[in-house]
């Protein structure tokens, strides 16, 4: 994981914490130890004490914490190991409803709790399964795209350009719009198919003159991301190496697949074209059209190419 | 406007198309008054080149007049005399500026179809397929020209339009490849192919002070032209056995530079061999017929230079590298980078040192040219240039 992927995935956590997995494992690796080591007094704690069965299968319960204790403390397919914990859960719960049916009580008061208390946990575990396996759904849908283009102009000539992101739609062609609200923030808006629109504000968190920007849209942003772009002197006195990193993490649903569609099956290409768009308007000052290509490079476009002919007038 | 259209393979029309407009401030619209037909033409006229579409307009052979000019065009003016270099170049990229215009970075909007063929996109080029940008091409009445400022050469008036229609493509590629053979006193350069960029490699390589030009095909008209007009020694590859002849004119040495001015389409003496990498070609499992590049390395001296202004496409069979690596050949190669050549070529043809005229056989009206097509493909009425008059 690299630096721009750690600004936007505290955000594509959402509310879980992080340390949310280990603290479950700490939890099955308590319960886990206790009722290994001290299953007499568990037994009496839970009012189960008067049978023979319940010695045997207190450690057995103890022995399937500890599984899940080392596979969330693993940190390895935490939302899995969160899932055997809610499916142990449920096991207590019907062997405790079972040892329920037949006490009365102080035992019947004590198994009563017990049910109390491991039903509460079992909803803590559902709630953190559902949340760990949603943010890694989130994760997993994250796009990255890591691309660069050398371009014959010094990197501060091509740092001003894009320092000021109102030139942005003028070679991403996703872009609608970018206004500069004040020297940090802007407002973006992107076209995406069918006439979806998506906005989001977005600010520089980090601004280096002349060697890199990073910056991230706002909190609440419905497809939340994040882009850095460093402008290194090309070796050999050939102008400036542009390198770019961005990460967008469009939301489940509708949205999400307008957004997908909207960066195509290669989104790497689409990013690769818009610096080539950014290297035409540096270099020449315009984005290169031509009658088969009206619009300049777009992949969309070399798909559909119109024969080379003159544009009718209806068109241009 | 009227212009010259591909509708599919072997078919060529005249059809009524919208006048082009500038698109980009560096634009210019020329009416074009001398076009030409190029062997490489034949190349998509044999639909060879891939991504062509119907309806795209041919030709990247062209001078005319300046009738209108982008905002950002200040060398041009409406009026002016020009001939157009056939690649796109827009003059600021580094290829550009190290004069490789052929390999311009930012003349094609399709790059990314030629990344996927070729590894990295050249530069786009008129009337030459989507590969290489899908621009409207010059056998018309109008056409746009983008980077005005860096491409059109204006043409003095003692220079006719059928010299200067010369500058745009064959004079500077054949010169080209001439002058990658790196010419010393005393050497032999031998040619394959003798239409117009052959002839003219070979009339550059005398230019350039080659000592023998020994030019190769297999039209008696041709090599007599090469013989009358460029003072060349020639073998019909039908007639006698190119190795063994090459060897015989140069003792055994084999010339000093061999220049491949055939490309993907060639003929072979043998009709075996020639069926062999025909059927391939077919069938698509390669793509080009390359009898005179393998001839080539065969022939050459060891050491020598292998000068490529053939037009390639994509890719070769039977490529004969252990020749090339042991025998320590050189390989030179590329599109012509043109606009290097029209200004010192311009003013050789103002010297009289060469009329590039020699090579047109055929002169007709733009409405012609499907016939003029058909001649220069089948080679009737000994065809070496068609020129299109508008």
């Amino acid at each position: 994981m690299d630096r721009v992927d750690s600004v936007l995935l505290p955000e594509l956590d959402g509310p879980v914490p992080a340390t949310l997995p280990s603290t479950l494992g700490l939890l099955s690796l308590a319960l886990g130890v206790g009722a290994l080591v001290a299953p007499g007094r568990l037994a009496r704690l839970t009012g189960v004490d008067d049978s023979a069965a319940a010695r045997g299968v207190i450690p057995a319960v103890g022995l399937r914490e500890l599984g899940s204790a080392v596979g969330l403390l693993s940190g390895r397919r935490p939302a899995g190991w969160a899932w055997s914990r809610v499916a142990g859960d449920a096991m207590d719960l019907t062997l405790l409803g079972r040892a329920l049916a037949d006490r009365g009580g102080e035992r019947r008061r004590r198994l009563a709790l017990t049910t109390a208390a491991i039903a509460g946990i079992a909803a803590v575990d559902v709630l953190a399964a559902v949340r760990i396996r949603r943010a890694q759904r989130a994760r997993a849908r994250m796009i990255r795209m890591d691309v660069g283009v050398t371009v014959n102009r010094s990197p501060a000539e091509a740092y001003r350009f894009w320092r000021d992101v109102e030139n942005l739609p003028r070679f991403m062609a996703h872009l609608e719009s970018v206004r500069a609200d004040d020297l940090r923030r802007s407002h973006w808006i992107a076209r995406g198919p069918a006439g979806h629109r998506v906005e989001w504000d977005a600010e520089i968190i980090d601004d280096q003159p002349n060697k890199s920007i990073t910056w991230r849209s706002l909190p609440g942003t419905r497809v939340p991301n994040v882009g850095r772009v460093q402008f290194v002197p090309a070796p050999g006195d050939r102008g400036t190496e542009v390198r770019v990193e961005l990460r967008y993490a469009p939301p489940a649903g509708t949205l999400g697949r307008a957004v997908a569609k909207l960066f195509g099956e290669e989104p790497e290409q689409q990013v690769r074209d818009d610096l080539r768009r950014f290297k035409q308007v540096l270099e020449t000052g315009e984005v290169v059209r031509s009658e088969g290509s009206p619009n300049g490079i777009s992949v969309r476009q070399q798909a559909m190419q119109r024969p080379a002919q003159p544009l009718p007038a209806s068109r241009r | 406007m009227k212009a010259t259209a591909w509708m599919g393979t072997d078919t060529v029309k005249v059809i009524d198309v919208p006048d082009p407009k500038i698109m980009n401030a560096r634009d210019a619209i020329v009416r074009i008054c001398t076009t030409a037909i190029c062997g490489s033409d034949l190349h998509l006229y044999h639909g060879y080149i891939p991504a062509m579409r119907k309806g795209d307009i041919l030709g990247h052979e062209f001078m005319g007049e300046v009738v209108e000019v982008g905002p950002q065009v200040r060398n041009l003016k409406p009026g002016d005399r020009v001939v157009v270099p056939f690649p796109i170049s827009c003059g600021h990229c580094s290829s550009c500026q190290r004069g490789l215009y052929s390999v311009c970075e930012n003349s094609n909007p399709n790059a990314g179809i030629a990344e996927k063929i070729m590894g990295h996109s050249p530069a786009g080029i008129f009337g030459y397929s989507h590969l290489l940008g899908g621009y409207a091409g010059g056998q018309a009445e109008y056409a746009r020209v983008p980077f005005a400022d860096v491409g059109p050469v204006k043409v003095p008036d003692e220079v006719r339009d059928d010299q200067a229609v010369m500058l745009a493509d064959v004079f500077p590629t054949g010169y080209m490849g001439a002058e990658m053979c790196d010419i010393k006193p005393g050497q032999v350069i031998a040619v394959w192919g003798a239409g117009p960029v052959g002839l003219f490699a070979a009339a550059s390589a005398r230019l350039l002070g080659a000592e023998r030009v020994i030019v190769i095909d297999r039209f008696p008209y041709r090599l007599r032209l090469a013989e009358e007009h460029l003072g060349a020694e020639t073998i019909n590859y039908e007639q006698a056995d190119v190795l063994d002849t090459l060897n015989e004119m140069t003792a055994g040495r084999g010339p000093d530079a061999c220049i491949d001015a055939v490309g993907l389409e060639g003929h072979h003496g043998n009709a075996a061999m020639y069926a062999y990498d025909r059927a391939k070609q077919a069938t698509r499992v390669e793509t080009e017929r390359p009898f005179a590049l393998r001839q080539a390395i065969l022939a050459c001296r060891s050491g020598g230079v292998i000068s490529v202004v053939g037009a390639y496409g994509g890719f070769v069979d039977k490529f004969p590298m252990g020749a090339f690596m042991n025998r320590s050949l050189i390989m030179r190669t590329g599109q012509c980078h043109v606009q290097r050549y029209t200004r010192p070529l311009l003013e050789r043809i103002q010297r009289g040192e060469i009329d590039p005229s020699f090579v047109v056989s055929h002169r007709m009206p733009l409405r012609d040219a499907p016939k003029g097509y058909k001649i220069f493909q089948k080679k009737q009425d000994d065809c070496t240039k068609v020129l299109l008059t508008v």
